[in-house]
C-alpha cells in the first residue's frame, strides 16, 4: 500500500542577487495514513518552504528544482498547473500560521468556505454552506450557523484558526500540512486544538505534517519527528526516539533549551550562535560552527547513520 | 547524557549589531541605490541641464526677451531654423512679437523654476511647522489644525490657487503665496503622520522628561525622523507647483507675458495654433512637460530607494 | 448610525458656514466690481446708484447676512455681467459640465481599473511597465498642455474632430443633452479624454498598488492553497478588497474632476460651469464667484460624507461612531 505522503529528494532553490540559495536540500520523508509527522526547525531552516513546495505554491524567484512529492502514489510534480490546482485543497490541504491574516477580512466566513467547497465540487451555494456548517461542527465550533454569517474580525483567534482547519478538512484530503498552526494562539487554546487535530487524524485517516519550531508541541502530538537545520533533515525517527534519545547534537540542544523539560532553578542552556544564512553556509556540516562536538572531519559532508530506524546526519552522533 | 552545551552564558554569541551608520555612509548607500535605475539617472541629468540652461540663460542665449529694444516686428512668426534680423538662427522660431522662442523658453523656465522651488520650500516650512505642532501638542490643537488641513486636502489645489490668485491679483509673489496656501497641506499631513508615529516612541518621551525646550525637541528630535517621506513629497510638490503655475498663467490669471513663465508662453501661443504656428505653444510645452516628468521620475526613484519595505 | 449622521451633518454645516464667510470676505477683497461694470465716463450719480443697488455701500457683515438671507430664499443674487439671476446662469451651464465629467470619469474607470489590475497582477511584464509609464505621464503632464496637443493633432492637423465648443443637443428622456447626438459626441470626446487622463493615471496607480499588496497577502496564499484559480482569487477576493480604497479615492476625486473641468473647459471652450467661473474671475463678477465657490464647498462636504458612508458599507471592520 502507498503511503499517504511520500517526499523524496525534495530540493527548492531561490534565485537571489547573483546566486541561488538552496532553502530545501534533498529532503525525504514518508507519512502514513492517519499519522502525524512533526517537522521541526528554527525559523529559516526551510521547514515552511518544504510545506509550500509540497503544495506547489513556490513563486518566482523560487523553484522546486528536484524531487518527488507522491500523494497516494501520485507524483504531484508531474501534474500540469491546472491539475495541481485541482489537487490543492482537495487531496492536499494547508493551514497557515496567522489566523488573523489567512481569512479575507472583507468576506463573510460562510462565503469564503462556500467558495472553497464549490471550487472542487459542483453544487449550489446553499448546499455548500451546509457542507461548511458540517465542517465547522467537526472542529468543535459552537453555533456554526451564526459563525458562517460572521466576518473574520468578529471571531477570536482560536476560532479563526478552527475555521481555517475546518476549511482544510472540507474535501477530506489525504494530506494536511499545518504550518505553525497554533503558534499565534494562547497556550490553553493551543492545547485544545492539538487534541482535536490528533482526533481528526485518527478519525479521518488524513496524514498530517505539523510544521513548528516548538519541539514541545510535537512531542505530545506527533508520531514521527523530522528535525530540519539549514534546509536539510538532520535527524529523523519516531517521536519517542527523537525526544528521549536524540542523536544529533542540534536536536539535543533544542531539547535542552525547552524550559518545561528542564530542571527548575538551574541555568537554562542555549545553543550558541544563530541560524546561519543560507547564502553563507560553512562547508561540510552546516551546524559545525555551533556544535560542541565538532572536529576537523566535520568540514566534510556528514554521512547518514541509521540505528533502529532513527537516522541522523552527523559525524559524531550521540549514542 | 553528556553535557554538550556550554553552561556559561558569556560565551553565547549574540548576532552582532551592525555598525552605526554614519551620515556619509547613508548618503553613499542612497546614491548607490538611486543609480540602479537608468531612467532616474537620465531624469536627474535632464533636470541638471535644464537648471543650468535656465539660470545661465542670460549668458547662453542670443537675446534678452524682456528687453523690448531687442524685439523687431519684422522677425514675428519666423518658423524654427530661420535667420532673423539679428543675423543668428532662431532654432525654435520666433513669436508674435519677434521674440526668439528658445531665449524666451529658457527665461520662462527660469521663472517657472524659481516659482516652483520657492513655493515648494515655503510650503515645506509652513507644512512642517503645522504638522509638528499638531503632532507634538496633540489634543485640541491637533484636532483643529488637522481638520483644517484635511478640509484643504479634500479640495483640489488648482481651485484653491485659482481663488487665491483671484483675490491677490497677478505677479510672482502673489502666485508663490497662492501656491503655498494650496500646497502646504500635503506637507503638514505627511509630517503629522510620520511625527505622530515617532512621538509615541520612547526616545521622544525620554527627551520630554528632560528640561529641553519644546521647540528643540520638535526640531532636533522629531524633525530628522520625519524628513525622508517629506523629501519625496517635496520633489513631487515642486513639479506640481511648476505645473500649477503654468496652468494659472494659461488660464490668464497667472503671470503676464511681460514676465513670461512657460505657462504664459504657452497661453500666448495657444491663440495661434489654428493658424498652423505650432512652434509658439508646442516648444514651451515640451520644455514644461520634460521638466515636470523628470522631477516626478526623480521623486519616484527617491521614494523607492528610501522606502524601508524595499531595503534588501 | 443615526447619531453619526447627525454629528457629521452638523459638522458639515459649520464647515460650510466658515467657508462661506472666508469666500465672501476673500472675494470682497478683490477690486471694486462697479469699476469694471460701468463706462468710465459715467457720472458719479450713476455710479452711486449702482453701488446702492448692489448694496455695496453697506458694511461687510450686513452684506454677508443679506447674502445668506437671500440664499435661504433660493436667491444667489444677479450676475453683474449677464444681469440675470446667478442660479439660472449656473443651472444653464451645469448640464454641459455634468456631461463632460460623467463621460471622462467613465473613460477613466473603464480603462484605468483593468489596466491597474493587470499591472499589479504581472508587475514585471513589459505591458505593466508601459502602463505605469503612461500613468506617470497622465498625472504629471499638465492637463491644458495635453488638451492643446489633442486639438493640434485631431482638430488642426487631422481635422477629424471639432476643436471646441459643445455640440447639438437633443431631448433624451426628460432632459436635453448633447450625448444624444452624434455631433454632440464628436465635441465631447476630446475634452472628456483630456479630463480623464489625470484620474486614469491615479486609478491605475491605486489599483496596481492594491493588487500588488493583495497578491502578497496571506489570505491570497490561503485561497490558492484551497485550489482557487487565480482568476477567481482576483475577482472574488482581491477586487472586493481593493475596491475600498479605490472607491474612496475615486469618490473624493470626483470633486476635483469638477475643478479640473475649469482647465479643460477653457482649453476646449466648453460652455460649462468651469468656463463660467474663469470668466467671472476675469470680469470680477462677484455674485457668480461667491455662489460658485459656496456651491463647490457644499459639494465637497457632501461627497466626503457619501464616501464615508460607502466606505463603512464596504468594509465590515469600520463601524460608524458618533462625533468624529
Amino acid at each position: 500500500m502507498n503511503a499517504a505522503l511520500d517526499v523524496q529528494g525534495l530540493t527548492t532553490r531561490f534565485a537571489t542577487r547573483g546566486d541561488a540559495v538552496t532553502a530545501v536540500n534533498d529532503v525525504s520523508f514518508t507519512v502514513q495514513k492517519g499519522r502525524i509527522l512533526g517537522l521541526v526547525g528554527e525559523s529559516g531552516s526551510g521547514k515552511s518552504v518544504t510545506g509550500f513546495s509540497i503544495m506547489g505554491l513556490i513563486d518566482a524567484p523560487g523553484e522546486v528544482a528536484a524531487g518527488k512529492v507522491m500523494v497516494d502514489g501520485q507524483d504531484l510534480r508531474a501534474l500540469s498547473d491546472e491539475d495541481m490546482r485541482k489537487m490543492r485543497g482537495n487531496r492536499v490541504a494547508m493551514v497557515f500560521q496567522d489566523p488573523m491574516m489567512t481569512l479575507n477580512p472583507v468576506l463573510r466566513v460562510g462565503d469564503q468556505m462556500a467558495m472553497a467547497v464549490r471550487v472542487h465540487r459542483k453544487m449550489s451555494k446553499a448546499a455548500a454552506l451546509k457542507e461548511a456548517q458540517r465542517a465547522l461542527e467537526t472542529v468543535g465550533i459552537p453555533s456554526p450557523e451564526e459563525r458562517l454569517r460572521a466576518y473574520p474580525h468578529q471571531l477570536s483567534g482560536g476560532m479563526r484558526q478552527r475555521v481555517a482547519i475546518a476549511m482544510a478538512l472540507l474535501h477530506r484530503p489525504s494530506v494536511i500540512i499545518a504550518d505553525e498552526a497554533t503558534t499565534a494562539l494562547d497556550v490553553s487554546i493551543q492545547g485544545q486544538i492539538l487534541a482535536e487535530v490528533r482526533d481528526l487524524a485518527d478519525q479521518t485517516g488524513a496524514a498530517i505534517v505539523w510544521i513548528t519550531h516548538d519541539l514541545g508541541v510535537v512531542s505530545s502530538l506527533a508520531d514521527d519527528i523530522c528535525v530540519m537545520y539549514a534546509g536539510r533533515i538532520v535527524e529523523r525517527g519516531t517521536a519517542q526516539q527523537v525526544i528521549d534519545h536524540p542523536r544529533h547534537p542540534y536536536t539535543q540542544g533544542l531539547l535542552d533549551s525547552i524550559p518545561a523539560l528542564h530542571e527548575p532553578g538551574k541555568h537554562l542552556p542555549q545553543i550558541p550562535g544563530s541560524t546561519p544564512q543560507l547564502s553563507r553556509l560553512p562547508q561540510g556540516c552546516p551546524f559545525r560552527p555551533r556544535c560542541p562536538r565538532a572536529t576537523e572531519i566535520c568540514a566534510t559532508v556528514p554521512p547518514a547513520d541509521t540505528k533502529d530506524g532513527q537516522t541522523v546526519l552527523c559525524h559524531h552522533p550521540l549514542e | 547524557m553528556p553535557d554538550t552545551l556550554t553552561p556559561d552564558s558569556e560565551v553565547i554569541a549574540t548576532p552582532s549589531a551592525p555598525p552605526a551608520e554614519t551620515r556619509a555612509m547613508r548618503l553613499r548607500n542612497f546614491w548607490f541605490d538611486y543609480r540602479q535605475s537608468w531612467v532616474a539617472m537620465v531624469a536627474l541629468t535632464v533636470i541638471g541641464v535644464l537648471l543650468v540652461g535656465s539660470f545661465g540663460a542670460p549668458y547662453l542665449v542670443p537675446q534678452d526677451p524682456y528687453d523690448l529694444a531687442n524685439l523687431d516686428w519684422m522677425d514675428a512668426f519666423l518658423p524654427p531654423g530661420s535667420v532673423g534680423s539679428g543675423e543668428y538662427t532662431h532654432l525654435l522660431g520666433t513669436d508674435n512679437a519677434g521674440r526668439d522662442m528658445l531665449s524666451a523658453i529658457l527665461y520662462g523656465l527660469r521663472t517657472s523654476f524659481m516659482i516652483g522651488i520657492s513655493a515648494g520650500v515655503l510650503a515645506l516650512a509652513v507644512g512642517i511647522t503645522v504638522g509638528l505642532t499638531a503632532a507634538y501638542f496633540g489634543g485640541r490643537i491637533e484636532a483643529l489644525l488637522m481638520r483644517i488641513v484635511d478640509l484643504q486636502l479634500s479640495m483640489p489645489a488648482i481651485l484653491l490657487a485659482l481663488v487665491m490668485v483671484a483675490m491677490l491679483g497677478q505677479g510672482v509673489p502673489q502666485i508663490v503665496f497662492a501656491l503655498v496656501v494650496a500646497q502646504y497641506a500635503y506637507f503638514a499631513r505627511t509630517t503629522h503622520g510620520a511625527a505622530s508615529v515617532e512621538r509615541r516612541k520612547d526616545y521622544i518621551e525620554a527627551a520630554r522628561s528632560t528640561p529641553l525646550p519644546t521647540w528643540r525637541i520638535m526640531f532636533r528630535h522629531l524633525l530628522p525622523n520625519v524628513l525622508p517621506p517629506l523629501i519625496v513629497v517635496a520633489t513631487v510638490q515642486v513639479a506640481s507647483a511648476i505645473s500649477l503655475e503654468a496652468t494659472l498663467s494659461f488660464l490668464g490669471v497667472g503671470l503676464p507675458l511681460t514676465e513670461p513663465s512657460l505657462g504664459s508662453l504657452i497661453s500666448n501661443g495657444f491663440k495661434y495654433i489654428h493658424a498652423g504656428r505650432y512652434w509658439l505653444s508646442i516648444y514651451p510645452g515640451v520644455f514644461l512637460m520634460i521638466t515636470v516628468v523628470a522631477i516626478n521620475l526623480v521623486g519616484d526613484q527617491v521614494r523607492t530607494v528610501i522606502d524601508p519595505r524595499n531595503s534588501r | 448610525m443615526f447619531g453619526y449622521l447627525v454629528g457629521r451633518l452638523s459638522q458639515a454645516v459649520v464647515v460650510v458656514f466658515v467657508m462661506s464667510v472666508i469666500v465672501f470676505v476673500g472675494v470682497y477683497a478683490i477690486g471694486n466690481p462697479i469699476d469694471v461694470m460701468i463706462d468710465p465716463g459715467a457720472t458719479a450719480e450713476i455710479r452711486e446708484n449702482l453701488i446702492r443697488k448692489y448694496g455695496l455701500d453697506q458694511p461687510l457683515w450686513r452684506q454677508y447676512f443679506t447674502f445668506v438671507g437671500n440664499v435661504f430664499q433660493g436667491d444667489l443674487g444677479n450676475s453683474m455681467v449677464y444681469n440675470i439671476p446667478v442660479t439660472s446662469l449656473v443651472f444653464s451651464r451645469l448640464p454641459a459640465t455634468i456631461e463632460l465629467v460623467m463621460v471622462s470619469v467613465t473613460i477613466a474607470a473603464v480603462i484605468g481599473i483593468p489596466a491597474g489590475l493587470y499591472a499589479g497582477y504581472r508587475p514585471n511584464s513589459l505591458g505593466a511597465k508601459l502602463i505605469m509609464a503612461l500613468s506617470v505621464l497622465g498625472f504629471s503632464v499638465p492637463t491644458f498642455w495635453i488638451g492643446m496637443l489633442l486639438i493640434m493633432a485631431f482638430a488642426v492637423e487631422l481635422g477629424w474632430l471639432p476643436s471646441g465648443g459643445r455640440g447639438e443637443v437633443a431631448e433624451f428622456l426628460w432632459f436635453k443633452t448633447s450625448l444624444a447626438t452624434t455631433n454632440g459626441w464628436s465635441h465631447v470626446i476630446m475634452p472628456a479624454i483630456n479630463l480623464s487622463l489625470f484620474k486614469m493615471g491615479l486609478l491605475i496607480r491605486l489599483t496596481r498598488a492594491g493588487m500588488v499588496e493583495a497578491m502578497g497577502a496571506e489570505y491570497v496564499r490561503f485561497a490558492r492553497a484551497q485550489g482557487l484559480a487565480d482568476r477567481q482569487i482576483v475577482f472574488s477576493h482581491i477586487l472586493r478588497n481593493i475596491s475600498i480604497p479605490v472607491i474612496t479615492v475615486f469618490g473624493l476625486e470626483l470633486g476635483s474632476t469638477l475643478a479640473f473641468a475649469v482647465v479643460t473647459e477653457t482649453v476646449f471652450n466648453w460652455p460649462g460651469v468651469g468656463k463660467l467661473i474663469i470668466d467671472s474671475i476675469l470680469q470680477l463678477d462677484r455674485p457668480v464667484m461667491v455662489s460658485y465657490l459656496v456651491m463647490v464647498v457644499i459639494l465637497f462636504v457632501a461627497i466626503n460624507l457619501i464616501v464615508d458612508l460607502i466606505y463603512a458599507r464596504l468594509d465590515p471592520r469600520v463601524r460608524l461612531k458618533g462625533g468624529s
